[in-house]
C-alpha cells in the first residue's frame, strides 16, 4: 500500500496554466496519476494536456456530477494562494499539497489552520509534492515519468524531506541500494508547514508496506524535536534513519543567517545542527553524515528490529 | 565570442519567408528568431539558450532549418 | 526584515499603545532641540539594527540640551558590530515603577502566533524562561478568528499579576497581538514595558521585524515609514559578490540563482543547488578538508546565461582557481543547461574549462546531452552512482591536493 495517495486517488491542480503547472500536468499524467481537472479564474474551456480547465473548483466538482476530486496541487502566485487553498477546502477536498514558495506566514497559518477545522490536510508550502513508486505521484516530484522512474522504485522505506531535492537524491540511494521507496513526501522547506515528520508518522505506522523511515533535516525549527518527543511517546515498529544538512551553519560565522531554506533560519538553541543531532540521537534516531550511508544504517535498524 | 555550443542554419528559402520569419520568432521560446521585416534573423546573442526542443525545425519545411550541435561532432536537429 | 526603534515605536503607537514623547534625528544639534522641548533630563539611544547597543557605548544619558548635543554627536559616529548608525533617539529619561516583557512571535510547531508575557521586563527572556519560568506566560491565538482581549489578559495573568496592572496590560498586549497579525511581522517586541511613576504605561522599546514576504502587502507601512524597495536590511551589508549575484538573478527571470560569500574565505569556489543539495554539498566539501570560498544555489532551470553568470561571479573571486559545479539529482533544471553555462564562464575567463571545473556531478534531466558536452571540453564528470558526498572529495582532492 502506501499513504495518503493511490491508484485511484484523483486530483485537481491549481493554476494549472502557468508555465510549471503544464509541465506538472504534464509530468502527473505521464506517470500514472488521475488529473480530473484545472482551475485558473478566466480560462474556463482550455484544455492542458487533455485535462479541462475551469473558472472554480465548485465548477469540477459540477463537472464531475458532484464527485469531489480527492486532491489538490496549488501551484499559483503567492499572493493568491490562501484565496486558492481556502477554495479547494471549502470545496471539501481533503488533501492539499501547496507548491508555491515565498507565501508570508500568516497565510500559511491561516491555510493551515481552516484546514484543521475542516479535516483536511495539507502538505508544502515550498515542496514537490509527493510520489507512491510504480503507482502516482502528485506535484513536480521526481520531475518527468521516466527521471521519477529511474530514482523511485517501490519498496519497503518511507521518505520525509524538508528539501524536495533532496528527496529525489535520498530515493535513488535507496533505490539503489535495493530497498526501495513505499511513499516519499516532500514536506516543505517554510518555518510553517501543513504536516510536520511527526504529523504524518501515524499514516506510515499504519501502512503495511512501510518497514523503516529516512528523513532529511536541516537546522532551524523545532520539526525533529517534535519528532524525537513523537517517537518517545509510541511505540512505534518503524526505526528512522536522519540525514542533517547544513552543518556548517553551527559555525560562528554564519550566526544568524538562512541558507537554503526559508526555514533554516536558527532562532533558538534548540534549532542548530548540533543540538538537533543530539536530540534524534537520545531518541533512538541515527544520524548519519552522508547520503550514501543511509541504506546501511537502514538496513542495521531493519536486522536490528528482526533479532528483537 | 557569440554562440559555441548550438548553430543555427537557416535556408535561403525560409530566411526571407514572411510567413515563416513571424512563425519561427514566435514558436521559439529562448528568441533565437526575429522577424525583421518579413525576413529572418538569427539573434546570435540567444543561441547557445537553445533547449532542443525542435519547434522550429517542425515549424519549417523539410531542410529549412537545422540546429547543429557544435559539440556532438555536428549532429544536427532536422528534418 | 528588521526595524529601527524609532520605526518600531511608531508602530506600536499607530496600534494605540502609550509612549514617550521621543524624537528620531540624524543631528546633534536636532537631538538638543528635541531634548529642549521634552525639557528634563534624555537618553539619547543610537539607531542601529544590531543588538549589544548599550556595551558599546550606543545608550548615554544627559541632563541638558548641550550634553545632548555632545552625546548624540559621539553616537552618530559610533560604529556597532560593523553597523553605522542610521540616527539617534531622543528620550524623556522616565522615572520606571517597574519594567515588563510583552512579545508576539510564530510557534512553527504549533503554527500559530504565540503572545509571551512576563513581568520581568528589561532583561533577556530567554534567560527568565530558564530562571524563573513561572514569569512566563504564553498564549497562542487564532489566526483566522479576530483576537478578544481576555486570551491577552489569560497570558498576563499566567505569571500572577493582578489587579490594576493587570487590567491596564490586557489591551496593550491584546493592541500588540494584533498589530503583529495585521502587519505581518515575525517578532514584535516591547521590552521594557513599563509601568511609570505616575501609574502610566508606555512602551519604552521596542523590536519589530516584518517577513520579508509580506513586503509588497505591507506597500503603504512602509511608504510611511520611508523604507524605500531597495532598502532590504539582510541584517549585514550584501557583500559586492553577493550583490553582484543578485543582480545576474534579477536581470533574467528564468531560474533562480543566490550566492553567499559572507563567512566565507576558502579558495574552492562553489556552484551548487538546490535548497537543500547545497546545505549537503557545503558541508560534504568541508568534511573532506575543503574551504569553500563561497555557497551558491542553483534552481528552476537557469538560462546559459544566468549560470554562466554565477560561475563568472565564483571564478572572479580571489583566490579562486578551481570551482566545483555540483547538484543533488535535478528532474527540473537541466543538466546540458548548466553545463554549457559554466563552460562558457570559463571560456569567457579564458580559463581551460577542463582545468578551471574541478568536478562536475549533477545528474538528471537532459544528463545524456549534458555529458557530451563536458566530454568534448574534458571535464570530469560523474553521474548519480557517485555520490555528492565523493563528487565533493575529488574537488577537494583537485584543489587542495590529496588529504593527509
Amino acid at each position: 500500500m502506501s499513504i495518503l495517495i493511490d491508484e485511484n486517488t484523483t486530483f485537481i491542480v491549481q493554476g494549472i496554466t502557468g508555465r510549471e503547472a503544464v509541465n506538472l500536468t504534464r509530468e502527473c499524467l505521464d506517470y500514472g496519476s488521475k488529473i480530473v481537472g484545472g482551475v485558473t479564474p478566466g480560462r474556463k474551456g482550455r484544455e492542458v494536456h487533455g485535462v479541462p480547465v475551469f473558472d472554480t473548483v465548485a465548477q469540477v466538482v459540477e463537472h464531475a456530477g458532484g464527485q469531489v476530486p480527492d486532491g489538490s496541487v496549488v501551484t499559483v502566485p503567492p499572493a493568491f494562494t490562501r484565496d486558492a487553498v481556502f477554495e479547494a477546502i471549502e470545496a471539501g477536498i481533503g488533501l492539499i499539497v501547496i507548491v508555491t514558495e515565498r507565501i508570508p506566514r500568516r497565510d500559511v497559518a491561516q491555510m493551515v489552520e481552516l484546514a484543521e477545522l475542516r479535516g483536511a490536510r495539507i502538505i508544502g508550502p515550498n515542496c514537490l509534492g509527493l510520489i507512491v513508486p510504480g503507482v502516482a505521484k502528485m506535484g513536480g516530484i521526481g520531475g518527468p515519468a521516466r527521471n521519477a522512474a529511474q530514482a523511485y522504485q517501490p519498496g519497503a522505506v518511507g521518505v520525509m524531506s524538508r528539501s524536495g531535492g533532496m528527496t529525489t537524491e535520498i530515493s535513488s540511494t535507496l533505490t539503489a541500494a535495493g530497498l526501495g521507496v513505499s511513499t516519499a513526501i516532500s514536506i516543505g522547506g517554510d518555518a510553517i508547514i501543513g504536516s510536520a515528520y511527526a504529523e504524518l508518522m501515524p499514516l506510515f505506522e499504519a501502512d503495511a508496506q512501510t518497514e523503516a523511515i529516512v528523513i532529511y533535516t536541516e537546522p532551524g525549527g523545532r520539526m525533529e524535536a517534535q519528532l524525537a518527543e513523537w517517537v518517545a511517546d509510541n511505540d512505534s515498529r518503524l526505526p528512522i534513519v536522519a540525514f542533517m544538512a547544513g552543518r556548517f551553519m553551527d559555525d560562528e560565522a554564519m550566526k544568524g543567517m538562512s541558507f537554503g531554506h526559508a526555514g533554516t533560519i536558527v532562532e533558538g538553541k534548540e534549532d542548530t545542527a548540533t543540538e538537533k543531532i543530539a536530540r534524534l540521537e537520545a531518541a533512538g534516531i541515527p544520524v548519519v553524515e552522508r547520503i550514501d550511508e543511509i541504506p546501511d544504517a537502514v538496513k542495521a535498524k531493519l536486522a536490528e528490529r528482526q533479532a528483537a | 565570442m557569440s554562440h559555441i555550443f548550438i548553430d543555427v542554419e537557416v535556408s535561403d528559402d525560409v530566411r526571407g519567408d514572411a510567413g515563416l520569419a513571424k512563425k519561427l520568432e514566435e514558436v521559439c521560446p529562448v528568441d533565437i528568431f526575429a522577424d525583421r521585416d518579413g525576413s529572418v534573423e538569427v539573434v546570435e546573442k540567444n543561441v547557445d539558450e537553445c533547449i532542443l526542443c525542435e519547434m522550429c525545425v517542425r515549424t519549417s519545411p523539410p531542410g529549412g532549418v537545422r540546429v547543429v550541435k557544435l559539440y556532438d561532432d555536428g549532429a544536427a536537429l532536422e528534418r | 526584515m528588521r526595524l529601527y526603534e524609532y520605526e518600531s515605536r511608531k508602530l506600536v503607537e499607530d496600534a494605540g499603545i502609550p509612549v514617550t514623547q521621543y524624537g528620531f534625528t540624524q543631528s546633534a544639534e536636532e537631538a538638543a532641540r528635541i531634548a529642549e522641548d521634552i525639557g528634563g533630563p534624555v537618553v539619547i539611544k543610537s539607531q542601529v539594527l544590531t543588538g549589544g547597543r548599550m556595551k558599546a557605548g550606543g545608550v548615554k544619558f544627559a541632563d541638558s540640551p548641550t550634553e545632548a548635543a555632545e552625546h548624540a554627536a559621539a553616537i552618530l559616529a559610533l560604529e556597532i558590530n560593523g553597523h553605522q548608525p542610521r540616527g539617534v533617539l531622543v528620550d524623556p529619561k522616565a522615572e520606571v515603577k517597574q519594567e515588563f516583557y510583552a512579545s508576539v512571535v510564530w510557534d512553527g510547531t504549533a503554527k500559530r502566533p504565540m503572545m509571551l508575557f512576563s513581568d520581568m521586563g528589561g532583561i533577556d527572556i530567554e534567560e527568565v524562561a530558564e530562571t524563573h519560568p513561572d514569569h512566563v506566560g504564553r498564549g497562542h491565538f487564532s489566526n483566522l478568528l479576530p483576537l478578544s482581549d481576555f486570551q491577552a489578559k489569560q497570558t498576563i495573568a499566567a505569571t500572577g499579576v493582578t489587579g490594576r496592572t493587570l487590567t491596564r496590560l490586557t489591551p496593550i498586549v491584546a493592541a500588540l497581538a494584533r498589530m503583529f497579525c495585521e502587519r505581518d511581522m515575525t517578532l514584535a517586541e516591547i521590552n521594557p514595558l513599563a509601568e511609570l511613576a505616575d501609574g502610566s504605561f508606555v512602551a519604552l522599546d521596542a523590536h519589530m521585524e516584518m517577513e520579508d514576504e509580506a513586503r509588497p502587502r505591507q506597500k503603504s507601512l512602509l511608504a510611511k515609514l520611508d523604507i524605500t524597495e531597495d532598502d532590504q536590511r539582510g541584517g549585514y551589508e550584501p557583500s559586492p559578490f553577493e550583490a553582484a549575484v543578485k543582480a545576474i538573478d534579477a536581470a533574467d527571470h528564468r531560474g533562480v540563482i543566490q550566492g553567499r560569500d559572507t563567512g566565507f574565505e576558502g579558495n574552492l569556489g562553489l556552484v551548487i543547488g538546490a535548497g537543500g543539495g547545497s546545505l549537503t554539498l557545503t558541508d560534504a566539501v568541508r568534511s573532506h578538508g575543503g574551504r569553500p570560498a563561497n555557497y551558491s544555489e542553483i534552481g528552476g532551470n537557469p538560462s546559459v546565461a544566468k549560470a554562466c553568470g554565477l560561475a563568472k561571479q565564483v571564478l572572479g573571486k580571489k583566490g579562486v582557481e578551481k570551482i566545483a559545479v555540483m547538484m543533488s539529482i535535478v528532474s527540473n533544471t537541466r543538466v546540458d543547461i548548466v553545463a554549457r553555462g559554466v563552460i562558457k564562464a570559463c571560456l569567457e575567463l579564458d580559463k581551460d574549462p577542463g582545468e578551471t571545473i574541478a568536478i562536475f556531478r549533477i545528474p538528471g534531466a537532459w544528463e545524456e546531452e549534458g555529458f557530451k558536452i563536458l566530454d568534448s571540453y574534458g571535464i570530469e564528470y560523474c553521474d548519480r552512482s557517485v555520490s555528492m558526498h565523493e563528487a565533493a572529495r575529488r574537488a577537494v582532492e583537485k584543489i587542495q591536493g590529496a588529504p593527509a
